[in-house]
């Protein structure tokens, strides 16, 4: 039936197309050649391709103008003339030709002097010279090393140890030799600069909780878990890791480990350590911040901590379980690249660490010092003590900022100097200003100034105004990723905001120095501060 | 200007490849199951740490030949070492340690360029007596209380030396690379950086932010394409011209043996406004007459290039890197450097040895020591080369290069020529896949100063031996007497025999 309706149609057109006026046909001719056309033809024309001509080319090259490689620097500039020491930087030191006590080296435990450290030195040094000319894996592996290895592992009870030639590399290396593209750490903001380059290598996605803040961590990890419940294939495969310090750097405050280890458990996020300041210090041995807690020492994924400070040689190590550790000897960066730690400065760990498994005693003396000093130094009208009282490195910091960043430097840097004239060695804390992601910036208002972690609060307030001004659209689960976000993404000068750093003179606490000098360092410091503050 | 293979040579390799990888997926699962299992009992359902399948080609080939690196020794890395043997029963899984020790092995492998890896004569005194005036360690950093009179001291010689208006020390090396191009370039700038750059390199490039892009090794056709191409069209999407392109190249090329074509770079660099970043981690001292690098090998003014990078580690026998250039880089960096503000400075005995060393090669000792190690050095250089082409070996890099790559090709070869060569007393660094292409596996000898005629001499007779042994003579040319090779200025990498 139907085809037969579609045949008479048919015959009906060819009627009338036979009927049709010769006008029409030429318009429906004319029309149906248009449409073709529009068909085949480009509705528009693309980019104009008009290519460069050599010439042109010439001209644009001949044009082009690059910055200078360096802004030029003032030569006023606070970092640019670099106090001189003469002479070992040990207790007694000559800074600028005068002597001083040292209150600013992370000579914690008094060993950089140390005669027998010096003699384990030599000793090396005649043996196998000075430079190991190759990297671990190509003749670069000396007993030594195999040595100090072993020695570090049973010292901090760790399965493995793998050592760095470089302090700094050792963490930055050791992060990113884990975690990788797409994977996911939690870090907290006031970590320290070499953690920050690690994480930036690892090109992983960042965020950042609040200075030692559980809850905000916590409130992180949640949110995580339920981003990863909608999309539980991309969560089997995505790596979860919490970076902290044992005694922050930037703070000379501790963290609070037994909360993070439930927190690992709970979420599953692997826990990395870094423990620069805390080994060596912090414990009943000097193990670090898991002795200090008690807690075992496995539930902590990676230690890692220089060899600079306590041990008072060069460079670093990490320290864990084997399955852990040996990953790092194919993809540690800073381990397969680089030319192993000279002899002479592993002799000198090793030794070092034999005086701290023979001197027990001796952390607790720290301990004690840094409570003294801390003490003391209460009260200095202008300046507040920021950090732990068992911290053997802390901070004073202003208690009211001058509004300028510039201005606050000058008069910290006034009081440093005068604690200088009078024989107390101190050095104001140094950061890189642009690099440091997320300064804060100079504020005037002083109610919240008195806080102890004003960025904390600069970084609530432009989170705030991100959300009311930059973002209005943005979902509220996005925020706390999009002024942290990841660093990856953020360009090396930027100034978001996210770690901050605030001004601070830092004191720094070693067995070697006496109740008195600790005394005299603290009366200096306050009539200092009240001289040049008030 | 390679020499190549027969083509059945290079099948014969993929082959072998294919084999190895075919047998290893057997393998492998078993391994990486039972490693799979060994890590989810510690880690309770975590996300596991890392693939195996990430690293499987490293992890599964390595492991079977891995017996021929890290080996540790118990000596100075002078020409001759001190292994510590060792052994391993089940497949280089977990090795033993005899507790036996292999004297006298012929080192081939260390970077002692010179011959100042030594533990008695000048440098060793001097860095003996401030090692007990100074300690170790530091304890702080430059900018705070780390910057002794030593490290000012050692500034001022390294500029003298690299003949810049100043220059300045890093703890580390790779650091050195990695902690202060962030310092130099950040968004907005282009680096070009050639293919067979340092692992450093690459790092520092990545996390100063910049663009990067990437040249064919020491190809000046390419570079020049890159540069003209960048300042035609400017960055990608925005259009904005760059603020600046800095040029990221080594002297000579650690896996390579090449020598950078430093006067076209330089050429290049001038014509286009570009800055250039030269890595001397291997050159300096070991090339040009009186041992200032591959500047001074090719007979030009430090001057025109901007970064003066290198390190102390090889040919000075020390450890760490610097930076020379302009003063106000100079001064820039001591501002800017991440190194500077959160890194602790060099070990005062590290410096010394450095300081002593550096005088020595500029003849401020009074003695003509230094310059006759950078003489014997090139010769040295040029012998060995020049001999181990005789014989027939595929050997890459410019014959002035102390670096010298012998071609393996077959990764079946990498382990079996590392071990022969330890069975008779020579040790040899050989490198496979990822640090070379797949099909290009290599051993290298790094020359020094400290080897003797006859030390090369006893190298040669058993490398042939083993050459002869494993096959590797893949050479189709014979060695045409240098005064009948056509001469071609533009070709510095001269390896076509």
């Amino acid at each position: 039936m139907a085809t037969a309706t579609e045949q008479w149609v048919l015959v009906e057109m060819v009627q009338a197309l036979y009927e049709a006026p010769a006008y029409h046909l030429i318009l429906e001719g004319i029309l149906i050649l248009w449409i073709i056309r529009l068909l085949f033809s480009k509705t528009y024309k693309l980019q104009e391709r008009s290519d460069l001509t050599v010439k042109e080319k010439e001209e644009l090259i001949e044009e082009w103008q690059p910055e200078p490689l360096v802004p030029p620097v003032p030569k006023d500039h606070p970092a640019l003339n670099y106090n001189i020491v003469s002479g070992p930087p040990s207790h007694k030191t000559v800074v600028n030709g005068k002597e001083c006590i040292n209150f600013a080296s992370f000579n914690f435990l008094g060993l950089l002097d140390n005669p027998r450290v010096k003699a384990a030195a030599l000793a090396s040094l005649k043996k196998y010279g000075v430079g190991t000319c190759g990297p671990r894996g190509f003749y670069g592996t000396f007993d030594v090393h195999l040595d100090l290895e072993d020695r570090l592992a049973k010292f901090m009870k760790t399965e493995e140890a793998i050592i760095y030639s470089y302090g700094f590399a050792t963490i930055a290396s050791a992060i990113p030799a884990y975690s990788k593209r797409g994977d996911i750490v939690f870090v907290d903001r006031a970590a320290c600069f070499a953690i920050q380059k690690g994480l930036q290598a690892s090109r992983s996605d960042i965020k950042l909780f609040k200075h030692n803040d559980m809850a905000d961590l916590e409130r992180l990890l949640k949110e995580q878990e339920i981003e990863d419940q909608k999309n539980p294939r991309k969560a089997r495969v995505t790596r979860r890791f919490i970076v902290v310090e044992g005694l922050y750097m930037n703070t000379g405050t501790i963290c609070p480990l037994p909360e993070l280890v439930k927190l690992k458990y709970k979420y599953k996020a692997r826990i990395f350590l870094e423990e620069s300041l805390s080994f060596g210090v912090l414990g009943e041995h000097g193990r670090g911040v898991t002795e200090h807690y008690g807690i075992n020492i496995d539930d902590i994924d990676l230690i890692s901590a220089n060899m600079e400070n306590a041990l008072a040689s060069i460079g670093g190590f990490c320290c864990g379980r084997s399955f852990v550790i040996d990953h790092q000897r194919l993809s540690g960066q800073g381990y397969c690249f680089s030319a192993s730690l000279p002899p002479l400065l592993a002799a000198a760990a090793i030794e070092a660490l034999n005086i701290m498994e023979e001197n027990p005693g001796i952390f607790a003396v720290l301990k004690e010092k840094c409570g003294q000093i801390h003490k003391a130094l209460q009260g200095i009208s202008g300046l507040k003590v920021v950090g732990e009282s068992l911290s053997p490195a802390f901070h004073l910091q202003l208690e009211e900022s001058t509004g300028s960043r510039e201005q606050d430097v000058r008069l910290l840097q006034e009081i440093v100097d005068q604690c200088m004239n009078r024989s107390i060695a101190l050095t104001q804390a140094r950061y890189l200003e642009k690099e440091e992601k997320c300064l804060p910036p100079p504020r005037v208002f002083s109610g919240l100034e008195t806080s102890r972690f004003i960025w904390e609060y600069r970084v609530q307030a432009a989170e705030e105004l991100e959300r009311r001004v930059l973002r209005p659209g943005a979902k509220s689960g996005r925020l706390q990723e999009s002024p942290l976000g990841s660093l990856n993404a953020l360009p090396a000068h930027s100034a978001r905001p996210g770690f901050g750093r605030s001004l601070c003179i830092r004191v720094v606490v070693t067995v070697e120095q006496t109740e008195e000098e600790l005394e005299r360092a603290a009366s200096t410091i306050k009539e200092v501060a009240q001289a040049v503050l008030l | 200007m390679r020499p190549e293979p027969g083509g059945c040579c290079c099948r014969r390799t993929v082959r072998a490849n294919g084999c190895v990888a075919n047998g290893e997926v057997r393998n492998g699962y078993v391994r990486s199951s039972a490693a799979a299992a060994a890590a989810a009992a510690a880690g309770q359902d975590f996300v596991s740490l890392y693939q195996d399948f990430e690293n499987f080609y490293t992890r599964n080939l390595y492991m079977r030949i891995r017996d021929n690196w890290n080996r540790p020794i118990c000596s100075v890395p002078g020409a001759r070492v001190d292994i510590m043997e060792r052994q391993s029963h089940d497949y280089n899984w977990s090795f033993k340690y005899t507790g036996n020790i292999i004297k006298g092995v012929i080192n081939m492998g260390s970077y002692n360029y010179l011959g100042f890896a030594r533990n008695t004569g000048s440098c060793q005194e001097a860095a003996a007596k401030v090692l007990e005036e100074y300690g170790a360690g530091v304890c702080s950093t430059r900018q705070e209380i780390g910057n002794l009179d030593k490290h000012e001291e050692l500034e001022e010689l390294v500029a003298r030396f690299l003949g810049v208006e100043a220059a300045m020390a890093y703890g580390m090396g790779f650091a050195t690379n990695s902690m202060n191009i962030p310092a130099l370039v950040g968004k907005g700038c282009l680096i070009l950086s050639d293919e067979l750059n340092h692992a450093s390199l690459v790092l520092g490039a990545r996390l100063s932010g910049a663009t990067i892009r990437i040249f064919k090794h020491n190809n000046m056709q390419s570079l020049e394409k890159l540069l003209k191409d960048a300042i035609v069209y400017g960055q990608p999407r925005t259009r904005r011209p760059w603020k600046k392109i800095l040029i990221l190249v080594e002297g000579i090329y650690s896996m390579e043996g090449s020598i950078v074509r430093l006067p076209e770079v330089i050429a290049l660099k001038k014509k286009y406004k570009a800055y250039l970043y030269l890595d001397e981690a291997h050159s300096i001292g070991a090339l040009g007459p009186t041992g200032r690098g591959v500047v001074e090998y090719f007979g030009l003014d430090p001057e025109d290039v901007d970064v003066m990078m290198g390190t102390f580690t090889k040919s000075f026998g020390a450890s760490g890197g610097y930076i020379g250039g302009k003063k106000e880089l100079i001064d820039y960096l001591r501002t800017h450097s991440h190194s500077a503000v959160y890194a602790t400075s060099l070990s005062p005995p590290v410096v010394e040895q450095i300081i002593t060393s550096m005088k020595c090669i500029m003849g401020q000792d009074g003695t003509s020591l230094g310059k006759e190690c950078v003489q014997q050095l090139a010769e040295n250089t040029r012998y060995f080369r020049r001999r181990l082409k005789e014989m027939g070996f595929i050997i890459y890099g410019n014959e002035d290069s102390p670096v010298v790559p012998l071609m393996l090709y077959m990764p079946a070869k990498i382990g079996a020529f590392g071990r022969e060569m330890l069975k008779r007393n020579i040790g040899v660094v050989v490198v496979g896949f990822p640090a070379t292409p797949i099909i290009e596996s290599r051993a290298r000898f790094c020359l020094s100063a400290a080897h003797t005629k006859e030390i090369l001499d006893t190298a040669l007779k058993e490398i042939d031996e083993v050459g002869d042994l494993l096959q590797l003579k893949y050479s189709r040319h014979r060695l045409v007497p240098l005064l009948d090779r056509p001469f071609d200025e533009t070709t510095y990498e001269e390896t076509e025999d």
